[in-house]
C-alpha cells in the first residue's frame, strides 16, 4: 500500500508488471510527489509499468510534464509504460499537446494489462 | 446570473500551490454558472491553473506568500458577451516577446502551459502592469456569441 498523502493510492505487482493506481488532482501542489513516486517504482526494476489514472479528475501541465520524464527514462531503460483510463479533461490536455501520440494509452487497465 | 463589467468577482490569494484547487473551484462554478459546457469550462479551469503556476514558478520564483490578484468579468462585446479573467501579480515581469508555446514535436517535459492557455482560450495578453509585475488578461466568449469580441 502507498503513503496516503502520496497520489499513487495502490501499487501492485502482476508479474514483472507492476500497476500504479492515482488518485486526486495532479497539479504544481502534487505532481512533485507523482513524479517521485513513479520514478522510484522504476528503481524496482518492472519490465512494464501501467499508470492507472481512472481517479484522476484533473491533470495540469506539471502532472503531463511528470509523465514525459517518466516516459523519457522507460525509454531509455529498455522498459515499456502504459497508460490507462484517462478522464475527459487530462486525456484533452494530452490531445492538445499532441502527447497522445507519444504514449500508449488504453482506455482499461485490463486492457493495457493484455 | 447577474455579472458584469461593473461586479467582478476577485479573489485574492498567495504564491501557495495548495491554494490553486480553491480558485479552480471557484472558476469551474463560475463557468458552470455563465452556462459554459464541461469542456470548455475545463479548458478555461486549466487556463487560470496554468496561469497560476506561471506565476508561482516564474514571476515569484516559486517564493511562498507573495499575493495574486484574480478578477472574474463578464464583458459586453459585438457578437454577444464574453469572459474576462485578470491576474495580476507583483512578481519579476516577464517579457511578453518570452512567452510563447514551444514546438510540440520536441518531446519533453516542460513549456507546455502557454500552449494550452492559448488553445482554450479565445485571447491571452501579457502586459507589464503599473507599479510593477505582471497583467495577464485572458478572455473566452460565452455561449451563443460569436468571435467577433
Amino acid at each position: 500500500m502507498a503513503n496516503q498523502n502520496s497520489p499513487v493510492r495502490e501499487i501492485e505487482w502482476i508479474g514483472s508488471t507492476v500497476v500504479a493506481r492515482i488518485a486526486g488532482d495532479i497539479d504544481l501542489n502534487r505532481s512533485p510527489q507523482f513524479q517521485h513516486s513513479l520514478l522510484e517504482l522504476l528503481d524496482r526494476k518492472p519490465r512494464r509499468l501501467i499508470v492507472n489514472l481512472a481517479d484522476v479528475k484533473y491533470m495540469d501541465s506539471s502532472g503531463i510534464a511528470s509523465l514525459v520524464k517518466l516516459l523519457s527514462r522507460t525509454r531509455k531503460a529498455g522498459l515499456v509504460l502504459r497508460l490507462a483510463a484517462l478522464n475527459d479533461q487530462p486525456r484533452k490536455a494530452f490531445e492538445i499537446t499532441l502527447l497522445d501520440t507519444a504514449f500508449e494509452i488504453f482506455k482499461t487497465e485490463m486492457e493495457a494489462l493484455a | 446570473m447577474t455579472f458584469g463589467p461593473n461586479m467582478p468577482i476577485s479573489l485574492r490569494i498567495l504564491s501557495q500551490p495548495a491554494h490553486l484547487p480553491v480558485v479552480r473551484a471557484a472558476v469551474e462554478k463560475t463557468c458552470e454558472l455563465l452556462g459554459f459546457d464541461a469542456q470548455t469550462a475545463g479548458g478555461i479551469v486549466l487556463s487560470v491553473d496554468e496561469a497560476l503556476a506561471n506565476i508561482i514558478k516564474h514571476a515569484y520564483k516559486c517564493t511562498e506568500g507573495k499575493p495574486i490578484e484574480i478578477e472574474l468579468a463578464v464583458d459586453d462585446v459585438p457578437g454577444g458577451r464574453r469572459l474576462r479573467i485578470r491576474l495580476r501579480d507583483y512578481g519579476c515581469h516577464v517579457d511578453p516577446s518570452r512567452i510563447r508555446s514551444r514546438d510540440l514535436h520536441d518531446i519533453r517535459p516542460g513549456g507546455l502551459g502557454v500552449h494550452l492557455m492559448k488553445n482554450c482560450m479565445d485571447s491571452v495578453d501579457y502586459q507589464g502592469a503599473e507599479g510593477g509585475g505582471t497583467l495577464l488578461t485572458m478572455t473566452k466568449n460565452l455561449p451563443g456569441s460569436d468571435k467577433r469580441g
